[in-house]
């Protein structure tokens, strides 16, 4: 069963094709890579999903909703996080209300509850902070959890954004790059989160990310993006054999060089 | 950092999420508030009385610029008017309708929201800059229409007379009486406004401010908390300006005019931005601040120039005064006064000791 369905999506900035006619099937709890070369559409794929842009041909569908033109506070409430290439967190805020912020779309409180801070608002607060505090657990990263965001090393901050994808509850999680700038050990916690997010919690996830050591490990399937078309598609095996993918990347790196 | 402290339990974290977690402080606020309210009516004559009525009054017109400006990040140049829709509302409710100052001070500030909302809905598309001017052009036009709809502005010089306050029968007249009105309003402002940054609207406000394509993201609709900050917002200037209108007996735009609005964007700037406490600094300085230099000036002017240049001096010394601290707080210390108290209380933490 497809949890995502993508259908002959186009999309241009100016003169640039960044997605040509992409069609791609996410199914229900499964751990899909996407990866392709520098400049591929990968980020741009993960933007047409989430309602970032809309995608000029091609239709986007979310367990049976069409969601092409939804915005993304909308794509958000249907239970769709993800995380940012260059990390988008709250910076002045601490660890614990950037993933409360997450939360936002399972918080009902309005603003006259709020201000007054009775029994509903407080109790709901009280009652999603023990949510927070699950994820801060699974993550480990209790010791920082009143720090603010913005002081915090790269590889935390990650982790941060992770944990705030986490706090939505997600059906479907888009995670942009989550290991890269991290050293090995770092990876590899990334790795086993997402991994345990993926088989244990089952959380359909979509991971786009370089390093091929830990998308051959940890994937279901994967899909090959090169200059905005889907070149291959299959279980990691397959792909890594795969002649247009293995030409693909030699071609970017000649293009390139 | 101790955390977790007694296992997971709904009574720790409500505790831990409490405005005031440490008793220490918790007991600071009690004696701030025993202080305000108990002893210093009662000590203080009128002149005092007459300033900390106008400081009070002033808090709760930065409280509400703050919660746009400061911690929403859109800018509101605009404020001077909305305050003028509240005292306007309040007054022609009071004299026309004979309405009762409890009704006519909500009502103030709810006219003063949603002219608040129409002002600031340009903010979806534009920021920065353009939303300055835009809320610049919405105190124009409000002032304009105030000045020049006689039914409004009750034709003579475009005021109106409000008779004095009266809660429950008991009438608010004199300086203490009005003390305790208008600090009993800006009390429930400050609360208030503590409570919303606490909860899931008020984060929704800071991150639009630190992020909004993340904002966005998480699910939070952006365009409508754009307009709830709005709407809060002018909400407290309305209010501010209801109490001004009882606190002076006269609604009249020329007290809420564009240099009302800069005014109060200098007190959060000074203050603090994005701070509750900051606000209170702000407007307590800024209300202070003129009062202070007419006695130093005059003390020292006095010795040199005649009476006349000295008023003279007053006036300019005041604005360059003005100027400058607001270049020093924007350059030097964009925290503002809030910051400074910060340090100083951060030194006194571990005095006297080094650790
Ligand atoms: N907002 C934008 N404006 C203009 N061009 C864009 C924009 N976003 C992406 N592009 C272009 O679209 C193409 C695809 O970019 P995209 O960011 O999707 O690639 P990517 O596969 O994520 O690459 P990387 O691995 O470097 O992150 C690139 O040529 C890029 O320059
Ligand atoms: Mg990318």
């Amino acid at each position: 069963m497809a949890l995502l369905w993508i259908e002959d999506v186009v999309k241009d900035f100016g003169g640039v094709r960044a997605l040509d006619g992409v069609s791609l099937e996410v199914r229900e709890r499964e751990l899909l890579a996407v990866i392709g070369p520098n400049g591929a559409g990968k980020t741009t794929l993960l933007n047409g999903i989430s309602g970032v842009y809309h995608p000029h041909r091609g239709r986007i569908t979310l367990g049976g909703l069409d969601i092409t033109h939804f915005p993304p506070h909308r794509v958000a409430r249907l239970g769709v996080a993800r995380t940012f290439q260059n990390i988008a967190l709250f910076k002045g805020m601490t660890v614990l209300d950037n993933l409360m912020l997450g939360r936002h779309v399972r918080m009902r409180s309005g603003i006259f509850p709020s201000i007054a801070y009775w029994g509903l608002a407080q109790r709901e607060e009280v009652r999603h902070r023990e949510r927070v505090e699950e994820i801060i657990d699974f993550l480990k990263i209790q010791d920082i959890r009143k720090r603010v965001v913005g002081a915090l090393p790269y590889g935390l901050q990650k982790r941060v954004e992770l944990g705030r994808a986490l706090a939505l509850e997600p059906r479907l999680l888009l995670l942009d790059e989550p290991m890269t700038g991290m050293n090995q050990e770092e990876k590899e916690d990334m790795a086993r989160f997402v991994l345990d997010v993926s088989e244990e919690w089952g959380v359909t996830v979509v991971l786009i990310e370089h390093d091929m050591g830990v998308v051959m490990d940890i994937s279901d399937r994967v899909a090959v993006l090169d200059q905005g078309r889907k070149i291959a598609e299959g279980s990691p095996g397959e792909v890594r054999s795969d002649p247009a993918v293995i030409e693909a990347y030699l071609g970017a790196g000649k293009r390139r060089a | 950092m101790i955390h977790r402290e007694c296992g997971v339990l709904k009574t720790s974290y409500a505790a831990d999420m409490a405005l005031y977690p440490v008793p220490l402080a918790r007991w600071t606020v009690g004696a701030i508030a025993a202080a305000a309210f108990g002893v210093f009516p009662l000590l203080a004559g009128d002149y005092l009385l007459s300033i900390a009525n106008l400081a009070a009054i002033a808090v709760v017109g930065a409280i509400g610029l703050n919660i746009l400006t400061g911690y929403t990040g859109q800018i509101s140049l605009g404020h001077g008017a909305f305050m003028s829709v509240g005292a306007y509302t309040a007054a022609i409710l009071a004299t026309r309708a004979g309405l009762p100052v409890w009704v006519c001070l909500p009502a103030g500030g709810a006219m003063a929201a949603l002219v608040g909302m129409i002002v600031g809905s340009p903010s979806l598309r534009i920021k920065g800059l353009y939303l300055a001017i835009a809320t610049l052009a919405g105190q124009f036009v409000i002032e304009w229409t105030i000045n020049h709809v006689t039914w409004i502005s009750g034709g003579v010089q475009a005021s109106i007379y409000v008779p004095r306050p009266a809660l429950g029968g008991l009438l608010i007249q004199s300086q203490r009486e009005m003390y305790y009105f208008i600090m009993t309003v800006a009390a429930l402002g400050v609360v208030a406004a503590l409570n919303l940054f606490r909860t899931r609207a008020g984060r929704a406000f800071i991150a639009i401010r630190d992020h909004d394509v993340a904002a966005e993201i998480i699910g939070i609709h952006i365009f409508r908390y754009k307009l709830l900050a709005f709407a809060i917002s002018s909400f407290y200037a309305g209010v501010t300006g209801v109490l001004y209108t009882y606190y002076l007996g006269i609604a009249n735009y020329e007290q809420f005019t564009i240099v009302t609005s800069i005014d109060f964007l200098a007190m959060i700037i000074i203050g603090g931005l994005g701070s509750i406490l900051g606000s209170i600094f702000g407007a307590v300085f800024l209300t202070l601040l003129p009062i202070v230099l007419r006695y130093v000036v005059e003390g020292i002017g006095g010795l040199f120039f005649t009476i006349p240049d000295v008023l003279n001096l007053i006036t300019n010394v005041q604005l360059i005064l003005f100027g400058a601290l607001i270049v020093f707080f924007l350059v030097v210390e964009p925290e503002g006064l809030n910051k400074l108290w910060r340090n100083i209380k951060d030194y006194f933490r571990v005095w006297p000791f080094a650790y």
